[in-house]
């Protein structure tokens, strides 16, 4: 869907984007991770034409992006910054619309879009329809900032650090809705953050860059089990553990779990989403304090599969010794 | 009288006054908004631009306003053209700066959403810029407008009308009623039109909509109040000092006595000969004596209803002074019978056009009649000579300083430029000076301010009227006249010679005739 190639950008005597290219596919969520500084921000605004690039190229579905004007280019990618990015004397209603007045649709339809954008992201249409961004909350901005990116339902996203001034329930809260938001699922998503753990929840393939190049970029289970250099091995050293258990999901590791109902009806079981991760597993299994509640899933084949904790924990082994190989 | 009488006497005038006020201020303003707007919002996208601009419109803004005013006559002559053009020059800055600040100050962050959304540039500028820097903007636009009402007040200087009007007139005539009738509309129009704007900028951007549309409509219809009122009679157009216009031996007893109706503007003297000369004016009021009447070939016409009593000049001087230096006398009068109005007329001319000194022009004339002697640098104690502002008495004044150094062992110090005759007259009775050169008409009607009945006796006879002033200072102030110097420096309206000539005007009355 979007092909970046060889970009470059210098400012001054500094490479900021030294040379990179990747690919990401349709539908795919895309993260650039990395420290300040290493380009991340640059090339994705390089993608929408907010910076032009000093060499190399970016196409969009076969497009090369400087065959249109910028104007019209941007109009048809949702761009997401941080949250003090809303027009303060807009409501939220016409903030949401600006995107689809520019694209000249009628009201009613843009009325309807809005409605629909703010139920979706849990905002009430009564309360919030007319309000303006500064009766809002920081977390309740932020999904305004979403639905505005999100009204003219562009195919490609572009995210800028958009949870990153938020505390961390309210964060946490954005980014499960953002997760469920069925919309989402279909768009090609460019997303940048520091934020390791983001990166790994959201992403399905992450490109960790430095100093405006690319270190890797590959699915999470990838960067985890087989780092590519020195760099991406120790970006992850500290977190590897959290961050394997929050990136591999129930999915992946259910292949050798039982699938008959247990005997003893003291045993307690949850049902969860076969695509929760390890993580999210265990966090359900303390809520239940009962350390041997067991874990129902379905999985991709409509089996039901079942785990105690402890042989998630041991499916889970099994799968770090594959992948290390 | 007190102040509410005076007002509710001269109401009409305060309205047209206030109406030419606020037209001024509003069209400069206006044309301020259309300039400085553009311009702040180029610098903001090229800021490079930024210091170049802002600096010009700085210095402007050091330039003393008279200064500035005064530069614009040469180029735009005088009325209201020069004084809209020096307030728009005043209100520039607060309008491109404010802009400038307003624009820059916008959020990054909003900027670039708004880019990254697809706006165009203009889009960004109309939907997001201005909307968000609108408060700023209008905080420059009130400044702006407190600072032209502030400087509008000048206009009076160059005919362009106003309240400044009555400010200089008040001023010239030592009449604080006239001053506080000027002065205290123009502080409340500063202070209604700021408290208004500031409602406007309360308004703020959410309704932005419908005041972006009554704010300008405001100000067109403020503007049109300048042409308001010319609801005048008449195809010339005279021009009067701001002391002229409240005298009844000047502008009053021509609309009593002769009911001239000729439309009329308040100038300041400094400007009014060279308007005439240019054909800015058709008729001024001056002086009989003054050397530009010889510069720019003009004539006086002649009082035929006699509303302009004698002017013979005399040095007046302080009874007690007279007794303490018994010597002063006899040199003073001198310079009696020596002077005639053709002397007195070249003498002037000499200053006012050959831009000479008063000083020179004083010595030369004392060499000349073997008058002059070198000073003695005595010591014995100070005299101190007073002069009101204009040539004839910088030079009278001048002479008599070197009469008394050269004649006696007194020591001299000038006070010069006391503005208009009430100013001087109270400073020789409060004993701040000894002796100024005064002129009969003067004492009569505006010191003595003797009732009509009485001036009309006198009127007619030079020496009738030199004697009642004499006997009345004496008794009443003590003051003595001393003798006359010979020339008779009476008001006077003049006209180009050659127009004069074509209209076939040499009177006054003929004059009015001419022009109904």
């Amino acid at each position: 869907m979007i092909q970046v190639d060889s970009i470059l950008k210098s400012f001054g005597k500094i490479r900021a984007v030294d040379g990179i290219s990747f690919d990401v596919k349709e539908g795919e969520n895309l993260v650039l991770l990395g420290a300040s500084g290493c380009g991340k921000t640059t090339t994705l605004r390089m993608i929408n034409r907010l910076i032009e690039p000093d060499g190399g190229q970016i196409n969009i579905n076969g497009q090369d992006i400087r065959s249109q004007s910028p104007e019209t280019l941007r109009r048809n990618i949702g761009y997401v910054l941080q949250h003090n990015s809303l027009f303060p004397h807009y409501t939220v209603a016409q903030n949401i619309a600006i995107v689809p007045k520019l694209l000249y649709w009628d009201k009613n339809r843009i009325e309807n879009r809005t409605i629909e954008l703010l139920e979706k992201l849990n905002l009430s249409p009564d309360l919030h329809y007319n309000a303006y961004p500064n009766q809002l909350s920081g977390g309740q901005q932020q999904r305004v900032n979403v639905a505005r990116a999100l009204a003219a339902n562009p195919p490609v996203l572009l995210m800028d650090e958009p949870f990153g001034a938020l505390d961390p329930i309210t964060r946490s809260n954005i980014v499960k809705d953002f997760g469920d938001l069925d919309e989402l699922k279909k768009k090609t998503i460019v997303m940048v953050t520091h934020d390791v753990q983001e990166a790994f929840e959201m992403g399905d393939r992450i490109c960790i860059m430095d100093k405006g190049k690319i270190m890797q970029l590959g699915t999470p289970s990838e960067l985890l089990f087989h780092p590519a250099n020195s760099y991406v091995q120790s970006f992850l050293e500290k977190q590897q553990l959290t961050l394997a258990y929050k990136a591999i999901k129930l999915e992946d590791i259910s292949e050798e779990w039982e699938s008959e109902v247990r005997k003893s009806e003291k045993e307690n079981e949850i049902q969860i989403s076969s695509n929760s991760s390890i993580w999210d597993a265990m966090e359900k299994i303390n809520n239940e304090k009962d350390m041997n509640t067991i874990i129902t899933i379905r999985n991709k084949n409509n089996q039901v599969k079942r785990a105690s904790l402890n042989e998630i924990l041991t499916a889970y082994s099994h799968l770090k010794n594959k992948l290390n190989k | 009288m007190n102040f509410l009488t005076f007002i509710s006497q001269q109401s009409g005038k305060l309205l047209d006054q206030t109406l030419a006020h606020i037209g001024l201020t509003f069209i400069s303003l206006l044309l301020a908004v259309l300039i400085g707007l553009p311009l702040g919002i180029l610098i903001a996208r090229k800021r490079k631009m930024a210091g170049g601009v802002l600096g010009f419109a700085g210095v402007l803004q050091t330039i003393p306003s008279i200064a500035l005013l005064g530069m614009m006559i040469p180029l735009l002559g005088i009325g209201p053209k020069p004084a809209i053009m020096a307030l728009f020059l005043y209100a520039l800055l607060p309008i491109i700066r404010n802009t400038y600040t307003g624009i820059t100050g916008v959020d990054q962050a909003i900027k670039e959403a708004a880019k990254g959304m697809g706006m165009s540039v203009n889009q960004v500028l109309f939907k997001v810029e201005l909307p968000l820097a609108m408060p700023v903007i209008l905080a420059g636009v009130r400044t702006a407008t407190v600072i032209n009402v502030g400087v509008a007040t000048l206009a009076a200087y160059i005919a362009a009308g106003g309240l400044g009007e009555f400010i200089f007139g008040g001023i010239s005539l030592n009449n604080t009623n006239m001053i506080l009738a000027g002065a205290i509309p123009a502080a409340l129009l500063a202070i209604i039109f700021d408290f208004l704007l500031s409602r406007v900028q309360k308004i703020s951007f959410r309704r932005l909509g419908i005041a972006l549309w009554i704010f300008p409509l405001a100000i067109l219809i403020l503007s049109s109040f300048y042409i308001l009122p010319s609801t005048y009679e008449g195809k010339l157009l005279a021009g009067f000092t701001p002391e002229f216009m409240g005298r009844q031996d000047g502008y009053l007893g021509l609309k009593d006595k002769y009911k001239l109706h000729t439309r009329n503007v308040v100038i300041s003297d400094a400007v009014m000969y060279k308007a005439v000369y240019e054909k800015k004016l058709d008729v001024i009021s001056g002086y009989s004596t003054d050397g530009r009447l010889k510069a720019f070939d003009l004539v006086t016409l002649i009082d035929d209803k006699h509303i302009f009593p004698p002017y013979y000049a005399a040095p007046i001087v302080r009874n007690e002074t007279l007794q303490k230096y018994p010597e002063l006398e006899p040199v003073l009068n001198m310079l009696s019978g020596k002077i005639d109005d053709s002397i007195m007329t070249e003498l002037n001319y000499k200053a006012d056009y050959l831009k000479q000194d008063p000083e020179t022009i004083a010595k030369d004339f004392l060499v000349a009649r073997g008058l002059w002697k070198a000073s003695r640098e005595g010591h014995k104690a100070t005299i101190r000579i007073g002069s009101k502002i204009f040539a004839e008495q910088y030079i009278l004044a001048a002479m008599y300083t070197l009469l008394i150094k050269g004649y006696t062992d007194l020591e001299v110090s000038a006070k010069s430029g006391l503005g208009g005759t009430k100013i001087c007259f109270d400073a020789m009775t409060n004993n701040q000076i000894d002796i100024y050169p005064e002129y009969t008409g003067t004492g009569l009607l505006v010191i003595l301010k003797t009732p009509p009945a009485v001036v009309d006796q006198l009127i007619s006879s030079k020496e009738k009227v030199y004697d009642y002033v004499k006997e009345s200072f004496n008794k009443q102030y003590q003051i003595s006249w001393l003798k006359p110097i010979g020339f008779n420096n009476t008001y006077a309206l003049m006209m180009r010679k050659e127009q004069a000539k074509s209209m076939m005007i040499n009177t006054i009355s003929a004059l009015v005739k001419m022009d109904k």
